[in-house]
């Protein structure tokens, strides 16, 4: 039967060019989350303060006269205006050229060795910022780069943690029945009766603010699997409730295996279509509940950089105005849940078309 | 019904008592009373403190507490907002008016475009306008709403052409009664076209799905097969029976649309529930905290009540109690 499914998802792939290209760019992504500190030119948070909201730096291949040339950014300058705003103009002639594998900043590669080669940078003193830089004057590229160690992460952990617990909840609870069932679903009913940002907020409130961003990104992780779990265990125990009755558990049963070992054994691994499907499309919903904690400062928080506190600049509207590049991080984290929800829909068709599996977003 | 539905509602207050209960004692745990914070605010004076201090029992155990915010809830005093310095009850009505006055505007128009849409792509299925709208309608359903809310107020304010921020422009008190609703509309299109944009897509996939289905139904076929017009068949024939099931759509929906509308709030600055939790949460108000949940706990119960009735309205099995399980 895997098999089959395998070779399903193969002639999917050949078959559905847009699920290739969701599934390609997830690939892309997780991996330049995992390789950070050789694809960003700089560290997260290397800042100059000089160069503050520097906009992005064009890469130029021409020599301005019609004949090619090695790939290269130009300085920039900045006088202020009347508001006392910097105005970034390049200098005319500049060049910076770009360097394959330079020495840059030191960073621990994969937590195996030290090292400063990265993918790109220029040369001398010069600075590129493809996406720009924010207030510090910290390259917004490397910072995305990143960030997406955090963003991309948390949604994978959180589902883990939520598809396990609802499996084992969802299951106990559709399999014993009874008082257990009762009590179980109406556990359920009351994380389910309050909007999830509302209690994701104030869920939050109760702790510290001040934390320090490792144990907020643990903490995030756990009351969003907290929040998670209930709608997927509500579906896995309408599974379990009528996967029970079916002769193969009755077989067991009379052959003397145990409750627990026919829930996991038995019942429980006839679940997996959906939930495949069901952790695929949740997955955007954790990334999305991480992305408005931190834009909202409940999150991780500043040196450390994440898709959602990296989108905080563009929380005032002025900011927004005179350096939209700010708005880039979002951009990614519509890749992101774009290409999650592409894949979600094509493992559908060939897993579980029966079920209309909803995220249920946390924002 | 009407007993299923007494039910329920009892059901749904015992789950709100024990929800607020939990975010109560929870937020008592946290270190950090809020009244330090008051004493060091130089404009509350030491007395009004004390007096409060006094009046909401601070040294008295969680669940005294607890219980005497119910006595009070009941009597319509839900406390104290520090932060704003009035009782709560009446900021919270107004925040509550706000919200519930962007989600109806949002959902009118989620409905109003969702289904046309939806019916259309269905009726010329796999023809090049179906294909165009499949594809909006999955932009739309992945495009996060707090981005398209930042590109929405970027271009809006970068040509300068619509009013942002808040609920009305600093002029409005000046203004006659028509310019004060522009105003109004204007300053609510932002978040409700970002609101209805995420729920519209959903909701129109559906839609398209579920006609798609009756479509190839048995009874269409005959319907056609008898020489009945197009038109007939497909509004009359198909389209009631693919309605009903949405409505059941409809509870579930206000429910994800409340959490997406309070970040679109915040976003837009509209003052509405999203706005002042974050405002509460960030400055430690906790009665504003526990009675935001209460509300907005209460939205839920009132969308899904409404989809509850609605659902008897159109089907008789629901409204003579043969459906089990309501």
């Amino acid at each position: 039967m895997y098999k089959q499914k395998l070779a399903d998802f193969i002639y999917l792939l050949k078959q559905n060019k847009l699920f290739a290209a969701a599934l390609f760019t997830l690939v892309l992504l997780y991996l330049s989350a995992i390789f950070a500190g050789f694809i960003s030119p700089y560290r997260y948070d290397s800042e100059d303060r000089t160069k503050s909201f520097h906009p992005p730096t064009p890469v130029y291949f021409t020599d301005g006269e019609g004949g090619l040339a090695w790939p290269y950014v130009k300085d920039y300058e900045f006088e202020f205006d009347d508001y006392h705003r910097r105005i970034y103009e390049p200098v005319e002639g500049s060049r910076n050229r770009l360097q394959l594998f330079p020495e840059g900043e030191k960073y621990n590669f994969l937590g195996l060795l030290e090292t400063r080669r990265r993918l790109f940078g220029v040369e001398d003193d010069g600075k590129i910022y493809l996406f720009g830089a924010d207030s510090r004057g910290r390259d917004l590229f490397s910072r995305i780069i990143y960030g997406g160690r955090v963003s991309l992460s948390i949604g994978l952990i959180g589902v883990s943690i939520s598809l396990l617990l609802g499996l084992l909840i969802g299951g106990i609870s559709g399999y014993l029945g009874g008082l257990v069932d009762n009590f179980i679903q109406r556990l359920i009913e009351v994380i389910m009766l309050v909007p999830a940002f509302f209690l994701l907020l104030a869920l939050r409130s109760a702790f510290p603010l001040d934390w320090t961003s490792v144990r907020v990104y643990f903490f995030i992780i756990i009351i969003m699997s907290f929040i998670g779990w209930a709608s997927l265990a509500r579906v896995i125990r309408g599974m379990v409730l009528s996967l029970r009755e079916k002769q193969f558990v009755e077989a067991a049963r009379v052959s003397g295996v145990p409750g627990p070992v026919i829930l996991i054994k038995h019942i429980l691994p006839n679940t997996a279509s959906y939930f495949i499907v069901a952790a695929t499309v949740s997955i955007p919903g954790y990334i999305l509940g991480e992305s408005a904690l931190s834009l909202l400062g409940l999150g991780i928080q500043d040196p450390h950089a994440s898709w959602g506190n990296l989108l905080q600049d563009a929380m005032s509207i002025s900011q927004l105005q005179l350096h939209p590049w700010v708005l880039l991080p979002g951009l990614f984290i519509f890749l992101t849940v774009m290409s999650f929800n592409l894949v979600g829909d094509a493992l559908r068709d060939i897993l579980d078309p029966e079920h209309e599996v909803s995220g249920g977003n946390l924002v | 019904m009407g007993n299923v539905i007494l039910h329920r509602l009892i059901i749904a207050v015992f789950l709100l008592l024990i929800v607020t209960l939990v975010t109560f004692v929870l937020i008592q745990m946290t270190p950090g009373n809020y009244f330090d914070q008051l004493r060091a605010n130089p404009r509350i004076s030491e007395e009004l403190v004390e007096s409060l201090e006094e009046r909401y029992g601070v040294d008295d155990p969680v669940l005294v507490q607890y219980g005497r915010w119910l006595v009070n809830l009941a009597s319509g005093d839900m406390g104290y907002s520090f932060g704003h310095q009035r009782p709560i009850t009446g900021l919270l009505l107004e925040r509550f008016g706000n919200t519930i006055f962007l989600m109806l505007a949002s959902l009118f128009f989620t409905w109003a475009f969702a289904l046309p849409l939806g019916i259309y792509a269905a009726v010329h299925h796999n023809r090049i306008l179906d294909r165009i709208f499949s594809f909006f309608a999955f932009i739309g359903m992945s495009i996060p709403n707090f981005f398209l809310c930042f590109l929405l107020l970027y271009l809006a304010s970068h040509f300068y052409f619509w009013p942002i921020g808040g609920m009305t422009s600093p002029h409005y008190a000046e203004l006659g009664l028509f310019a004060r609703l522009a105003d109004l509309f204007q300053h609510m299109a932002i978040p409700v076209a970002v609101i209805a944009t995420g729920a519209m897509a959903g909701l129109q996939r559906i839609t398209r799905s579920n006609m798609l289905e009756v479509l190839r139904r048995q009874y269409i076929l005959s319907a056609r097969a008898r020489g009945l017009p197009e038109n007939r068949v497909i509004y009359r024939h198909a389209l009631r029976n693919a309605v009903n099931p949405l409505i059941t759509i409809f509870g579930y929906q206000f429910t994800t649309l409340v959490s997406g509308a309070a970040l679109v709030e915040i976003i837009a600055g509209w003052p509405g529930m999203g706005q002042l939790m974050l405002e509460s949460v960030q400055s430690r108000d906790q009665f504003v905290v526990v009675g935001l949940v209460l509300a907005s706990g209460v939205l839920l119960i009132l969308g899904n009540l409404v989809a509850d009735i609605l659902l008897a309205v159109v089907d008789p099995r629901v409204r003579f109690g043969a459906r089990e399980n309501v």
